[in-house]
């Protein structure tokens, strides 16, 4: 197997040094995280090496040198190899990189299980007209001419240590190195690497030997963050250069919004259980006062809402990502949901504009009950050209008529308390817009109630009819519905069971256009109100759930969530092994929705169009927005 | 070419997509086991574009001389703008890459006309097989009630296909996927790329 190394972008300048980085085990790759500088004392950096080790979980090593000599400084190749033996492993990596370059040179030194030193070669020469790249990779003859012990042709490669290295080194007949293995530096920025997240997030614990290769590149640079504390400028026992090194990042609000945090959960926590005992209290858990406020959605949307509160403010800090990034959108959702509230509440309170708006409340009632009015009358004339049962049309008319004129005598009884309850409704507006709305729809269901009374009674009216028809036309086959059995059976009917059968049949036969009428009229009447809320409830659902934070990260932090890489090749000088780039490829926008979605009380309607066409024909009553009691993802 | 790796543009044969449209293929190799294979597919055609606009504002103000509304003036501009935005950002593939790297993984990328780029890396761990699939490309739907007819709308095309494995089972295919979807090279082309890729996938 090739050798590849992740090489971090801010080490390509780094002084002369110890390579310390990790192993992934059964990939043949090394990570490297960070460059100790000379001077350094032996000792020290073994103790310092094994507390990062113990800190931070992530098994680092010293992976071996890195050369950079800079002008008037000869090359230390020789102390380079000694320092193997004080760092004893199974492979020792020597990168080194000269001065006006780009590309670097690794050799990689093995040790058998004898502590014996077999050097390979893994430098790839350039070769006079050799085929260099080309296919079938003969042309990599690159012991000729190098110098030290032409190890590999011994051909036992027998790595020492506990590291499964691919690539024995076979011998098939060629003569100097062999089947060499390759080198392959992939570059990696080591501040994105550590700050993104890989998708899709493995919320368990991966097993070490299965897990794939880049989870384990990403999960080793996120967990060493103890090791980058410490920097070359300083006093510490080691000087490291790694991201960190040309100064520690940082911002004042951050912090200080950190330290007020504490205080402020604590607080917010308090009065939530506060809220919370009061509202489970027993007074108002009446039987009465419990059902109302299931059916307003108002009180829905509060609890739902302390709820949110309740999981953002918890004192505890969220260490998985899954639920920072859940405490992170839902805190940014209510952020701009209150904004947008105190606006409306701003716009609306200016110019008095809610006193207007109360005015105007009753006038609009009154004009509706007219309109219904009209409509009524019509249809107790000759609607349409249809020609409708004189009796049943005077009685079932003068009914509504006459609940129509209750109501509006009981909305001219409020008329003045209007715009007092107006006034302060309005104001809790304030927690938020999604309150606004469902306040909005709550109105609209008080308003309406009278169409939604009609529609009830048209419904069971006509729902009545049907099935007395249906169950008459049975009898008038002979037939029986078998409740035991739930199917059809026929059945001999008396004589007179017959007659009067027939009679009641074809009096509902005849009175059915009249209460079809009736039953459509109030149906299509309560759907535009029905669809009126559905919107309002759409637009509720949506700014509780969308996860606006991830948004904003995909925006403009896109390599904090990471689908996966892309890689680039990057221009190389010839004789140099392979130089990639690898850069962070974003999550997809569709994605991120999906992924960061805030579960919900889900409003979607819960039949199915067909299902609703049914029920709407067989007269059964709809109730198509409600909600459900527990969570849809 | 100064950079030691070996170009290879269009030879002698030119490559066409199972239309017709000639199409180029570019293989780069960066090192012994890391390829690189680029499809290029015709570029926008002017006279195309011309055509539609001229198609569209034509209809506009034939439209607008009979019904003096200048609305449609403006939505015609309006969207022939963003039918041309859309097609070069979402629909128009300029060229398809696809960068073998040996014993790291394969990666797959698209470019839009517009220069969006998406990309799509597997890692060699997944990676079963590079292979060539058959398929059956349906032309237009039509019913079989005249053989003839039937026979003639349907085309086999082979197309290069990566064979993921799966994790439960490693003798399993888990899933394919297709490569050059939307130039469609003939297998010539294809056969060139599979050769270059088994090498690779043989060393590692």
């Amino acid at each position: 197997m090739v050798l590849k190394i992740f090489f971090p972008q801010c080490c390509n300048k780094a002084d002369s040094g110890l390579l310390v980085g990790r192993w992934i085990p059964g990939q043949n790759s090394a990570v490297v995280l960070a460059v100790i500088h000379y001077p350094f004392i032996p000792g020290q950096v073994k103790q310092y090496i094994h507390q990062m080790r113990g800190q931070s979980g992530v098994d680092l090593t010293v992976l071996g040198s890195w050369s950079m000599p800079k002008e008037g400084q000869e090359g230390m190749e020789s102390f380079l190899r000694d320092l193997s033996t004080i760092f004893p492993q199974g492979q020792w990596l020597q990168l080194s990189r000269e001065m006006g370059k780009i590309g670097f040179r690794c050799h990689v030194l093995t040790r058998d299980p004898n502590g014996k030193l077999i050097q390979q070669e893994k430098e790839l020469k350039e070769d006079g007209g050799g085929e260099k790249g080309g296919k079938g990779g003969e042309g990599k003859k690159g012991g000729k001419g190098g110098e030290g012990e032409k190890g590999g042709k011994g051909g036992e490669g027998k790595k020492g240590g506990t590291k499964k290295g691919g690539g024995e080194n076979k011998v098939e007949g060629e003569e100097g190195g062999g089947e060499k293995d390759k080198v392959i530096f992939i570059h990696y920025e080591q501040r994105k690497v550590m700050l993104s997240q890989l998708h899709p997030v493995d919320n368990g614990v991966p097993d070490p030997q299965t897990e794939s290769q880049l989870p384990q590149v990403f999960g080793t640079v996120c967990q060493s963050e103890p090791l980058f504390f410490l920097d070359k400028y300083d006093d510490g026992p080691v000087k490291m250069t790694h991201w960190q090194s040309e100064g520690r990042e940082g911002s004042i609000i951050v912090e200080l919004m950190k330290q007020a945090s504490t205080p402020v959960c604590l607080l917010t926590t308090w009065i939530l259980t506060l809220w919370t005992s009061l509202c489970s209290s027993r007074i108002l858990n009446v039987r009465p006062m419990r059902f109302i406020s299931s059916k307003l959605s108002t009180c829905l949307q509060l609890s739902y809402r302390t709820e949110h509160l309740q999981t953002v403010c918890s004192p505890t800090r969220a260490t998985a990502h899954n639920h920072f990034m859940r405490k992170a959108n839902i805190f940014v959702s209510f952020f701009v949901d209150v904004s947008l509230g105190l606006l409306l509440v701003s716009w609306m309170y200016r110019e008095n504009r809610i006193g207007k708006l109360a005015n105007t409340l009753v006038p609009a009632a009154d004009h509706v009950a007219k309109e219904l009015e009209e409509l009524l009358q019509w249809l107790m004339g000759a609607p349409a050209g249809l020609k409708m049962n004189r009796a049943l049309d005077q009685v079932l008319g003068r009914f509504f008529l006459y609940h129509i004129h209750l109501w509006i005598s009981y909305i001219h009884l409020m008329s003045p308390f209007i715009e007092m309850i107006l006034w302060y409704v309005g104001l809790s507006a304030c927690l938020g817009l999604t309150f606004a709305l469902s306040l909005l729809s709550d109105i609209t269901a008080l308003l309406t109630f009278h169409i939604y009374c009609f529609y009830v009674y048209g419904a069971r009216l006509y729902c009545m009819t049907v099935y007395g028809l249906s169950s008459l036309w049975r009898l008038f086959r002979g037939k029986k519905w078998n409740v035991l059995r739930q199917r059809v059976d026929s059945c001999s009917y008396d004589l007179d069971q017959l007659f009067i059968g027939t009679l009641l049949f074809t009096i509902l036969l005849f009175l059915l256009p009249t209460t079809a009428l009736y039953y459509l009229v109030f149906t299509l009447l309560r759907l535009v109100v029905v669809m009126f809320q559905g919107v309002l409830h759409l637009s509720v659902d949506f700014i509780n759930s969308f996860p606006l934070f991830a948004m904003g990260l995909r925006l403009f932090r896109s390599y904090r969530l990471a689908e996966g890489v892309k890689f680039r090749v990057l221009c190389e000088e010839p004789g140099t092994p392979l130089h990639l780039m690898m850069d962070i490829n974003p999550l997809k926008v569709s994605s991120v929705v999906q992924t960061y979605r805030t579960p919900t009380y889900s409003c979607y309607p819960k039949d199915s169009w067909l299902a609703l066409c049914k029920k709407l024909f067989l007269g059964e009553l709809i109730y198509p927005w409600r909600h459900k009691t527990t969570k849809i993802d | 070419m100064q950079n030691g790796d070996q170009h290879y543009s269009m030879e002698d044969e030119t490559y066409t997509d199972i239309d017709g449209k000639a199409i180029s293929l570019e293989c780069q190799s960066h090192s012994g086991f890391c390829r690189e294979f680029t499809v290029s597919s015709a570029k926008v055609s002017i006279g195309r574009v011309m055509a539609y606009t001229c198609a569209v504002w034509l209809s506009a103000y034939i439209i607008f001389f009979v019904t003096e509304n200048t609305a449609v003036l403006s939505s015609a501009i309006i969207i022939t703008l963003v039918g041309m935005m859309v097609h070069i950002h979402f629909v128009k593939v300029d060229h398809e890459t696809l960068l073998i790297i040996g014993s790291l993984g394969v990666q797959v990328s698209s470019s839009y006309a517009s220069g969006r780029e998406s990309t799509d890396f597997i890692e060699m761990g997944k990676i079963k097989d590079i292979v060539i699939n058959e398929a059956i490309h349906m032309v237009r739907k039509i019913k079989d009630i005249v053989i003839n007819e039937a026979i003639h709308m349907q085309t086999v095309i082979y197309y290069l296909c990566i064979l993921l494995k799966d994790p439960s089972d490693p003798e399993a295919v888990s899933s394919v996927v297709p490569l050059f979807q939307s130039s469609k090279p003939r297998l010539n082309c294809l056969v060139k790329v599979y050769k270059s890729c088994q090498e690779i996938l043989a060393k590692c």
